[in-house]
């Protein structure tokens, strides 16, 4: 199985990706940079990892978003590779157009760092379907711009087509619905503001975020 | 030419960095503030020859993100 890891100029997650990645996998995963402008063949999976991506200059994901290496991963991600983009990495799925809506600043203007409670949502999907249906599942948040926003005929569109992946039990940073994860309409692309590569050791004081890239990999097998 | 891009956030789109500076004011004592809306104002200096459907798409491509925000193009006089 192939996977991958994209480090951008910021990223700072990348590594605990590779970890996951490699510890859920059994294989090493390959390392990607902003700058590559050709993925290497038979990629499975690539993970955007958090971090901040050329400093949040303009907007969280914004310049990431436009980097050389996208152009490949919209590509691939329009034929069906599965993509996971975590916290600065969703912020760059929206801002390259591949999910809908915005990450905004926290409705309480602070950075957010601790472990929160979420909602297995929809568990048909290819990332969550090793959870219950509406478990409650514990991974931790470190953003300040988690502020998920779109409009109101978007969100009605995400509910109506099963594309809450994950839902905050109780408000986290303001955002619509309480929505902390989204899936595109192909059902290959997920993006999240959760640290789920935060959660798979023992020692990390729970392994909830596992069983998504355990659900992920299962399928590509 | 020099090109001034307003942007701002969307009618509707809550603003928390615009709602803590009104509360700032309002701690300060200005009274009659009804709403404090925060934005972007990015100056660029282009070749003469640049289109207004070139200005255009580096607003919806990259310098605001429409599903945001709105952007307004003003050329300003030597």
């Amino acid at each position: 199985m192939k996977t991958a890891v994209v480090t951008f100029p910021g990223s700072n997650c990348d590594r605990d990706m590779w970890t996951a990645l490699r510890d859920v996998s059994g294989r090493d995963p390959l390392k990607l940079w902003h700058g590559d402008v050709e993925l290497p063949e038979g990629l499975e999976f690539i993970a955007l990892p958090g971090g901040f991506s050329y400093g949040d200059y303009l907007r969280s994901g914004a310049m990431a978003a436009n980097s050389p290496i996208m152009r490949s991963i919209v590509a691939a991600a329009n034929r069906g590779v599965p993509i996971l983009g975590v916290c600065n990495g969703f912020q760059v799925l929206t801002e390259a157009g591949l999910l809908p809506g915005a990450l905004m600043r926290n409705a309480g203007q602070t950075f957010i760092c601790r472990t929160v409670a979420l909602k297995v949502e929809n568990t048909q999907t290819m990332f969550t379907s090793s959870y219950a249906a509406d478990e409650e599942i514990h991974i931790p948040v470190a953003h300040h711009d988690g502020n998920y926003f779109a409009d109101e005929d978007t969100l009605d569109r995400l509910e109506g087509e099963g594309r809450i992946a994950f839902r905050y039990t109780e408000g986290c940073n303001g955002s619509r619905r309480d929505i902390a994860g989204i899936i595109n309409a192909a059902g290959n692309v997920l993006g999240m503001m959760p640290h789920p590569e935060r959660a798979v050791e023992d020692d990390h004081g729970g392994c909830d975020g596992r069983r998504l890239f355990e659900s992920a990999l299962a399928e590509l097998v | 030419m020099k090109i001034r891009i307003h942007v701002s956030l969307k009618p509707g789109v809550l603003d928390p960095q615009g709602r803590a500076v009104h509360h700032s004011l309002e701690g300060l004592g200005f009274a009659g503030v009804d709403d404090v809306r925060i934005g972007r104002l990015i100056e660029l200096d282009v070749a003469d020859s640049t289109s207004d459907a070139a200005l255009n798409d580096m607003c919806e491509k990259l310098l605001a993100n429409t599903v945001i925000e709105n952007y307004r193009i003003e050329k300003v006089a030597a």
